[in-house]
């Protein structure tokens, strides 16, 4: 569980720096007034989706850490067998890179009111998307073909497990990137692209992220930053 | 005290938040059943939970008829017993707890007392309900499912949960009990985004956070430790629903079933124990600090006193919430773990004593030499203190590795959570309920028939669950269908099982009283007016009484003081409203 203990460890840093903003030593029996020569004490001036969206990259975070930290859990028990990962997965990487690139690039249009450059940028970034998530479900297939099932090793379910929650994510953010899309091409105000389209840049590169994390894990080449972090630990 | 000049104030302008673009329902469906009103959907929230915690309850009459009378009642066998303990646990905590602290009373709260129009995602908000709706739905179906529910107690411990010796294992019980959480926990994922990003974003005008009343502090704090904490339980039930479905293995060891060996092999159950410990610790305090953000609040207001240490309790709320996170591991002593982890995590456990001490002290400090009020809001909140004490206490004995071993799966744990976590923040709902029904319906509970619930209901749990401690100090198992003839059990065991077992009975008709009040009031009780307990918060002071939609009008109100003025030297009234300005209160005392 040492990975969930860092990850709340870095959102309690997180929520320390900003109650830290916050006054929280005033008295507040002994101020009355309306509150404007008191710096720091306003509700938070970002739009609330934006705000909304960090509370849940912070809730998918802890998901993908637990899955991580039950994933090590069971590693570190003797008897465990890492199955082959599927060349597949790199170019599918390729691919979700790619995705975030198009999306950085419509959400760069969307701040110089280029709106065909959004639409070219959301396209681009969904169609790369969709590659990559036909991409895993071939790899699944590789993997089947190739003798290992789900049920057939730890490994191999949690192989499954991990490919499929963060599929699913992303398949709930192609909806989302499908709404923004469907907004600009109806010619939303410029504000609201430009906000869909930063909301769904953030989202994507945190699922490239966390793809590169899982990756890292999933084909063992973080095995020496994960032991290093133990042994720091312990 | 800072004295500003009414000159300097008088050209405020009234909203500097901007306003959230409003919903208007219609029709009818929009206005009432699919409402995106934070207000509809709270009571929503809250009589879905309340209609499940019923049958929550009747299931703990059940038990207690088998516990108190073994052999008597015919139609309770052991598997139906165990499917009992389950779904009692279960729908208790989660179902009716937790929905009802936040999706309840922190719906109808947050919005009203931060001063917004709104929660700041009302759709969001709507589907949350209905998501929760089906949540109970799925459950509630497994009643009537082949097998019946699962019968694994609400800890669900595999490999047990989902092999064919446990009722509902290798039925559909475990698997729509599984789908169930996995639902509640995407509902409860939407409606916590709202009422986080409310309380961060739509405070209005003055509303800093060292201004906000402590009730919103609890919820607020809890509903972030729940966001955190609930996808842990998230992980735990797709794992264990795939262990079930698709015959994986994350948490079944290779075992031999009746003879049989089984499809498993290579999980780890000790997995699943850290996952649902993981949610299951700070899930006591997602029920805890509401229950205490509540309270303070009822406590000033009814003592017409201000909070004694407030930021004391801010900080306390933060430091536990924060605390809860590092003890989970306390409830697997008997799991059997690394020696120096038992020692970590009792230390841990123990350290959460202090700031919860803090909190104890300063509600007892706020009464002292308050003008205090014996309304019926104000019994259940003396009665929480004393109840939260009593459970407290012995939560210091159980956590220590040396006493828990010998009691952990006695009845003494049951008496101790019963106190701590079902009896205390069960008080501070129906206390909660009997001091804000004014504001949601415009009516007055009837305080006679208020009087002799809480009198019943106070008595009768310590009547109920004192006698169960002492069961499980002689080493009265828990989860046990049947005592039988064991030699260490006095037949003065079995007489006190009997008697807690018409007690409560008798505290769970008592109920009923309390059932009928709310609906003989809704329609015959006194009409309230804004503020009848002449309190401070902001939901007081809506222009309209329910609170229409929109909460307030024209324009949303400016925020000049704490949430606890009672009781100011000086000031014309034993309250100050938190909108009322400081230099119109000193001039003329009265509300603007």
């Amino acid at each position: 569980m040492s990975a969930i203990i860092l990850f709340l460890g870095v959102i309690a840093v997180i929520v320390g720096w900003w109650l830290s903003q916050q006054r929280l030593t005033a008295k507040p029996w002994l101020e009355q007034g309306p509150m404007d020569d008191f710096p720091g004490t306003g509700a938070i001036a970002l739009p609330a989706a934006k705000i909304g969206l960090g509370v849940f990259l912070a809730v998918a975070g802890c998901l993908f850490t637990l899955v991580i930290s039950a994933y090590s859990m069971r590693m570190n028990m003797a008897d465990w067998r890492t199955l082959p990962v599927p060349k597949l997965l790199w170019f599918n990487t390729g691919v979700l890179v790619l995705s975030s690139i198009a999306l950085q690039w419509a959400h760069v249009a969307a701040r110089r009111n280029d709106i065909d450059g959004v639409i070219l940028g959301l396209l681009a970034g969904g169609a790369s998307a969709l590659t990559f998530l036909a991409g895993q479900l071939l790899a699944w297939q590789q993997l089947r073909v190739a003798g290992y099932f789900v049920a057939s090793n730890p490994a191999n379910s949690f192989f499954y497990l991990i490919t499929a929650v963060h599929g699913l994510h992303l398949m709930g953010g192609l909806a989302a990137l499908g709404r923004a899309t469907a907004k600009t091409w109806r010619g939303a105000e410029m504000v609201q692209v430009r906000l869909s389209v930063e909301l769904c840049t953030i989202y994507w590169h945190f699922l490239l992220l966390v793809w590169l994390v899982l990756l890292g894990l999933l084909t063992g080449w973080t095995d020496n930053v994960v032991d290093i972090c133990r042994r720091l630990l312990t | 005290m800072v004295d500003i000049p009414y000159e300097a104030i008088a050209d405020v302008p009234r909203a500097e938040v901007p306003d959230v673009e409003l919903y208007h329902p219609k029709s009818w469906v929009t206005k009432y059943v699919f409402s995106q009103d934070a207000k509809v959907i709270a009571v929503q929230y809250a009589l879905t939970a309340s209609a499940i915690g019923l049958v929550a309850l009747v299931l703990s009459w059940l038990m207690r008829l088998q516990l108190g009378f073994p052999g008597t009642f015919s139609f309770i066998d052991p598997n139906q017993y165990l499917q009992f303990i389950t779904m009692h646990g279960m729908i208790m905590v989660i179902f009716l707890l937790t929905a009802l602290f936040l999706g309840g009373f922190g719906n109808y709260l947050i919005p009203l007392m931060v001063g917004a129009r709104d929660m700041v995602f009302p759709y969001v908000n709507m589907l949350s309900y209905w998501v929760y709706l089906l949540a109970v739905l799925v459950l509630a179906s497994s009643f009537f499912a082949p097998g019946g529910p699962t019968g694994a107690g609400w800890t669900l411990y595999p490999p047990q949960a989902i092999l064919a010796g446990t009722p509902g294992g290798e039925d559909w019980g475990i698997i729509l009990m599984l789908a169930s959480l996995i639902l509640f926990i995407i509902g409860f994922t939407m409606g916590g985004l709202n009422y986080v990003v409310t309380v961060l974003q739509a405070r209005t005008r003055g509303m800093t956070l060292m201004r906000l009343p402590l009730t919103v502090w609890g919820i607020f704090t809890a509903t972030v430790m729940a966001l955190l904490a609930f996808p842990a339980l998230f992980v735990a039930s797709v794992m264990m629903l795939l262990d079930r479905l698709l015959g994986t293995s994350f948490f079944m060891p290779t075992l031999v079933e009746m003879g049989q060996l089984t499809k498993y092999g290579g999980g780890s159950p000790l997995l699943f124990q850290h996952l649902f410990w993981f949610f299951g610790h700070p899930e006591v305090y997602i029920v805890a600090l509401p229950a205490f953000g509540i309270v303070s609040d009822l406590i000033s207001t009814h003592a017409r006193k201000n909070i004694f240490g407030y930021r004391m309790m801010v900080w306390a709320i933060v430091a536990i919430g924060a605390l809860s996170f590092v003890v989970w591991a306390h409830h697997m002593y008997v799991s059997g773990m690394y020696p120096y982890f038992g020692f970590f995590f009792a230390t841990t456990t123990l350290i959460i004593a202090i700031p919860t001490a803090i909190k104890v002290y300063n509600w007892v400090l706020t009464l002292w030499r308050g003008d205090i009020h014996l309304t019926v809001p104000m019994l259940f909140a003396l009665g929480f203190i004393i109840t939260f004490v009593n459970g407290g206490l012995t939560g210091l004995f159980l956590g220590n590795v040396v006493v828990d071993v010998p009691l952990s799966a006695t009845m003494f744990v049951v008496a101790h959570f019963h106190m701590v976590m079902g009896v205390a923040p069960i008080l501070v709902v129906l206390g909660g309920i009997y001091h804000w029904y004014p504001k949601v319906t415009g009516r007055m509970l009837n305080e006679v028939l208020g009087t002799f619930h809480f009198w019943v209901t106070f008595l009768g749990a310590y009547m109920i669950f004192f006698p169960m401690h002492y069961l499980g100090l002689l080493g009265v198992p828990r989860r046990y269908y049947e005592l039988g003839d064991a030699a260490f059990i006095p037949p003065s065991a079995h007489t006190l099982n009997a008697f807690i077992s018409v007690v409560a009975l008798t505290v769970g008709f008592a109920q009923m009283v309390f059932l009928f009040n709310l609906a003989w009031s809704l329609f015959r009780g006194k009409p309230s007016g804004d503020n009848p307990w002449r309190a401070t918060t902001l939901e007081w002071q809506t222009p309209e009484t329910p609170p229409g939609h929109g909460n307030w009008g024209k324009e949303l109100p400016v925020v000049y003081r704490w949430a606890y003025d009672y009781s100011v030297p000086g000031a014309a009234q034993d309250f100050i409203p938190q909108n009322q300005p400081p230099a119109v209160q000193s001039l003329h005392g009265a509300r603007p």
